[in-house]
């Protein structure tokens, strides 16, 4: 598949090595060049340096013919926001966010977006390790992040 | 003072923007809360405002809970990255079931997408500044004065000066782009509901409505013949 990965630091350019390796067609956006010194040696795909809010750099990485797009920036904002502009603008068919909030990431999947809580998912596989347990689900994980970060104050409106 | 109207505005960044809009509801009676995650802005702000300032990340559902942004009336995130701004406001009405969210737009292009994806209003500067010296420039004066329908259709203002080739003519002879309407003639500060044999005369201002990508066409057809 054409991937279009944002954020070029450990987790996307170990991504983008992997993809890249396994024959997909992978492009990896980052605004700063040393990043895409991570990339493996054997990555084939493009690199493009730029802004990943804008349009204008998402239409350089042929975002409008990409089947993923995937948003692993440090800024769970700049993620969440870049997604979205895959989808409304350059109906890209799957996108994924890296979130480390676990509630905007439940906020977020609510809407229909899919994002992956790094937060949860790692505490989850650490405390499974420390107890010699087996791994458990990555829903499991999820509902891990969202008790521990619930919000008494969310109230109605009256 | 606009007591029965007074509204609890938050306000989330303290830059500029956020300092001078803070101040202005105040002075109006408005209730505010100013939410800052920068440690020091916050302090002195707070200094000179008091407890209405809040050092939190207004990206942050518990601090947005804190700050009691379930019985607000209107979240403003002006902060100077649009990322910011547009999650604190989706956040806003997902959440807390905002009635109205304003963003600040530093990227122009950004206005469009950030009303598609569910923010009430957007303001960029950058737009209106660039507007501003573009109807310097343009030989016409077509004034923007309001867009509807996430910006597809927008109200506005064209001036009628002595030697616009349409001084003289009557509405029905114009040449109009199609969904083009106009709506009033203004003609020494009276507003003359217009009829096809309504004569343009210079110093009205025409208001029309217009679909936004006829906007071109129809500052060509009131252009005044400068060069």
């Amino acid at each position: 598949m054409k991937v279009v990965i944002l954020g070029c630091g450990r987790v996307g350019s170990t991504i983008a090595s992997v993809m890249s390796r396994e024959g997909h067609d992978v492009t990896i956006i980052d605004q700063n060049v040393d990043s895409f010194r991570r990339l493996s040696s054997d990555f084939s795909g493009k690199t493009i340096i730029g802004n990943g809010i804008d349009e204008d750099t998402l239409r350089r990485a042929e975002l409008d013919r990409a089947d993923a797009f995937i948003a692993v920036t440090n800024g769970d904002n700049r993620n969440i926001m870049s997604v979205q502009l895959a989808k409304v603008r350059f109906k890209v068919p799957k996108v994924v966010a890296r979130i480390y909030d676990p509630i905007r990431a439940a906020a977020y999947a609510e809407l229909g977006i899919e994002t992956v809580c790094t937060t949860c998912v790692g505490a989850g596989l650490i405390r499974d390790k420390v107890l010699g347990r087996k791994f458990s689900t990555f829903e499991e994980y999820l509902r891990l992040g969202i008790t521990n970060a619930s919000v008494e104050g969310e109230h109605e409106r009256r | 003072m606009s007591g029965a109207s007074a509204m609890y505005v938050i306000v989330v960044g303290a830059g500029k923007v956020g300092y001078y809009l803070s101040k202005q509801l105040l002075k109006e009676g408005h209730e505010v809360l100013v939410m800052e995650k920068d440690r020091k802005t916050a302090e002195s702000l707070a200094e000179e405002l008091g407890d209405i300032v809040m050092h939190a990340d207004g990206c942050e559902v518990r601090s947005m809970a804190e700050a009691g942004m379930g019985r607000a009336n209107v979240v403003v995130a002006v902060t100077g990255d649009d990322e910011d701004n547009l999650v604190i406001c989706q956040m806003a009405k997902r959440k807390f079931g905002v009635p109205r969210t304003i963003a600040r737009v530093n990227d122009p292009k950004n206005e469009a997408l950030f009303q598609e994806l569910g923010i009430d209003q957007t303001v960029s500067s950058t737009r209106i500044i660039f507007n501003l010296i573009e109807q310097q420039i343009e030989t016409s004066q077509i004034i923007p004065l309001a867009a509807l329908k996430r910006g597809e259709i927008e109200v506005v203002e064209a001036d009628i000066t002595p030697d616009s080739p349409v001084a003289g003519m009557r509405i029905g002879q114009l040449e109009l782009p199609p969904n083009t309407l106009i709506i009033s003639v203004i003609r020494d500060d009276h507003a003359l509901i217009p009829h096809a044999d309504t004569k343009l005369r210079p110093g009205d201002s025409v208001i029309a409505m217009i679909k936004a990508e006829r906007e071109r066409e129809l500052r060509e057809i009131f252009a005044s013949r400068k060069t």
